[in-house]
């Protein structure tokens, strides 16, 4: 409750002293939105995580190499992350479903375990430290950066792009059958996506005195999946509301404070027994089910047909 | 180098036996239950603490923990899975659910430490313990310049006789009968009278007790007992190996099991410690790329 009232009598007082949390709340958001890409165009991939390595290291790295200013080092990791996530995607979006999701996985433990461990320019498995960071400055530009790429992906569902990946969520032979260019479009929505991981991961990095290969492991990206699972995904908003509530909860929920795993998963089943479309869906769960999926599985369910 | 290929098989064992119960439920359910792996934690952790902490023997000890693990699975049908079907939800939210199920087992031993309402079950919070010395009979032969344990000797006696047994239930009993009608079309088999929500529960239970017997075996063999071992340590392995196999297959999961022992031994003799995971999920995400079936699971149903 004490987080509550400070946050609405003390509002100031609540930001300098949860200024780790509002950082963090940012950069979760930012890769919500990240996830939200993907599993709106009905990819279910966990390699978010994996980029957000890739932006994190390089912008990190070149910031202790290079005289380069923060914000090239940024916009480097950006599209490192970016292009790994097109070399990535070439093989790996001809696979759906939960298939999809555990090679992203792969992806993301190989990169993990294979490189970032055995680099000495990574740090092997001590990390690195990035004096260049700046925990508070840095605040501004992440948020700045939720609200703009929120609104530009609000927008973004209306247009055409957005339509095309609706329907290839929905239906992918139908939305071919419409003159959809399916692989393209699925590639454009799981590099964007990339791109905006990679990205939280750069400026996370930036918030941080310290990056180690931990923080990149494959619990983080079941937590991201968690945001959009919980906020629900008709909407870009979905994601970031879940990332908000998922982050603060457990300084929400103090009192309990060494079962606060418990108390999240104790919410996390709940709210998806009770309120399976997220907090803000409204078209339900049922919108991040891949087609190949089978049907509600119910036991008066149709099931479909197990795929080759 | 024999002397590696024996620990590839050991390890390949436990991974074997608990993808069997991961790959069970799945073909079974179409689910990925996360929470596997904290039923494998809580196996060893429950073996450890009454050996440890109440003095039991080994044997009885681990027979404890075993039902304690197939109850597991009834926690998990109840809480996770069946709420969740009776509102026919997507298969996906039986991931999440299950994943909050994981969180809450491992919080739960994490947080255990003395004077908290836990300390029965474990006093270690977050570190790592082996079973006390000589609690558990381990003699050793050396034949032919290897090093025989009778421990990891009897790992893979059990892991096969048990995953024989398993074979031998699901394709020539009537409950295997049910569970493969159940795995095949669950309305048709309710239609012939077979009752799908018990059989359902009896899957977990099969599934959660082996989950939980491996993760057992996993504490005696490696001395690593800790709330993390199925998170770190089972957990992406055990879906690196369903995939190997081919989803749903639980011949499939056998080999595969065995399979990334061997692969990791390998890649652990050519390239060093750090590689060693990260060249399991690349074989993982090969295997994907190139052959999403797993490398034998062309008939998934079929095989279950």
């Amino acid at each position: 409750m004490d987080f509550f009232i400070q946050l609405f009598t003390d509002p100031l007082g609540f930001y300098s002293s949860h200024q780790l949390l509002v950082g963090q709340i940012g950069v979760n958001s930012l890769l919500a939105i990240s996830i939200f890409v993907t599993l709106y165009s009905g990819q279910l991939t966990l390699a978010n995580v994996g980029f957000m390595a890739i932006g994190g290291y390089t912008s990190v790295i070149m910031s202790l190499h290079l005289p380069t200013p923060l914000v090239v080092d940024i916009l480097a990791g950006t599209l490192l992350a970016g292009a790994v996530g097109f070399v990535v995607g070439l093989p790996v979006l001809r696979l759906r479903g939960v298939f999809l999701a555990i090679a992203t996985i792969g992806f993301g433990e190989a990169l993990r375990f294979g490189v970032l461990l055995n680099l000495d320019i990574t740090g092997r498995g001590q990390g690195l430290t990035n004096t260049s960071a700046d925990p508070t400055g840095g605040i501004l530009p992440v948020w700045i950066s939720v609200v703009v790429l929120a609104y530009v992906f609000w927008r973004l569902t209306g247009t055409k792009l957005g339509q095309a990946w609706a329907a290839i969520r929905e239906d992918e032979l139908a939305a071919a059958s419409q003159g959809i260019n399916v692989p393209a479009n699925k590639m454009v929505a799981f590099v964007i996506g990339a791109l905006l991981a990679g990205y939280a991961g750069a400026l996370d990095a930036h918030l941080n005195f310290f990056i180690d290969p931990t923080e990149y492991a494959f619990n983080r990206a079941v937590a991201v999946l968690i945001f959009a699972v919980v906020g629900g995904v008709t909407s870009v908003f979905g994601p970031i509301v879940g990332a908000i509530f998922l982050t603060a909860l457990p300084e929400i929920i103090r009192q309990a404070k060494d079962y606060r795993d418990v108390v999240n998963g104790i919410v996390l089943i709940l709210i998806i027994i009770f309120r399976p479309q997220g907090i803000l869906g409204r078209g339900g769960l049922a919108i991040i089910r891949p087609r190949w999926w089978p049907e509600a599985w119910t036991l008066g369910g149709r099931r479909a047909a197990p795929q080759p | 180098m024999t002397q590696q290929l024996l620990n590839a098989i050991f390890i390949g064992s436990i991974y074997a036996l608990f993808a069997v119960g991961y790959t069970l439920v799945f073909g079974v359910l179409d689910v990925l239950n996360l929470a596997h792996s904290a039923v494998f934690m809580l196996g060893a952790v429950v073996a450890y603490s009454l050996v440890a902490l109440h003095g039991t023997p080994f044997l009885p000890a681990a027979a404890v923990a075993i039902t304690a693990c197939g109850l597991l699975g009834l926690v998990i049908e109840f809480v996770a899975l069946r709420p969740l079907r009776r509102r026919g939800a997507p298969p996906i939210a039986a991931l999440i659910s299950t994943i909050g199920l994981a969180l809450i087992f491992v919080a739960i031993v994490e947080q255990a430490k003395p004077g908290s309402r836990f300390e029965w079950l474990w006093r270690d919070g977050a570190n790592s313990v082996k079973f006390p010395a000589g609690s558990v009979p381990n003699a050793t032969y050396h034949v032919a310049g290897l090093t025989l344990e009778s421990t990891k000797l009897a790992i893979l006696l059990i892991s096969i006789l048990l995953m024989l047994l398993l074979g031998y239930v699901i394709r020539y009993t009537q409950v295997g009968r049910g569970i493969r009608a159940v795995a095949e079309n669950p309305r048709a088999a309710r239609l012939l009278g077979i009752n799908v929500d018990r059989l359902i529960a009896l899957t977990l239970v099969i599934s959660s007790a082996l989950g939980g017997l491996a993760g057992i075996l996993f504490g005696v063999a490696l001395g690593d007992i800790s709330p993390y071992i199925g998170r770190d340590q089972v957990e992406l392995r055990g879906l690196a190996v369903i995939v190997l196999g081919g989803m749903g297959s639980i011949p499939g999961a056998v080999i595969g099991g065995y399979l990334l022992g061997l692969i990791e031994v390998l890649a652990l003799l050519i390239f060093g410690t750090n590689v060693r995971a990260g060249v399991a999920f690349l074989a993982l995400f090969l295997v994907l790329v190139l052959r999403p079936q797993g490398l034998f699971g062309a008939r998934l149903r079929e095989r279950l």
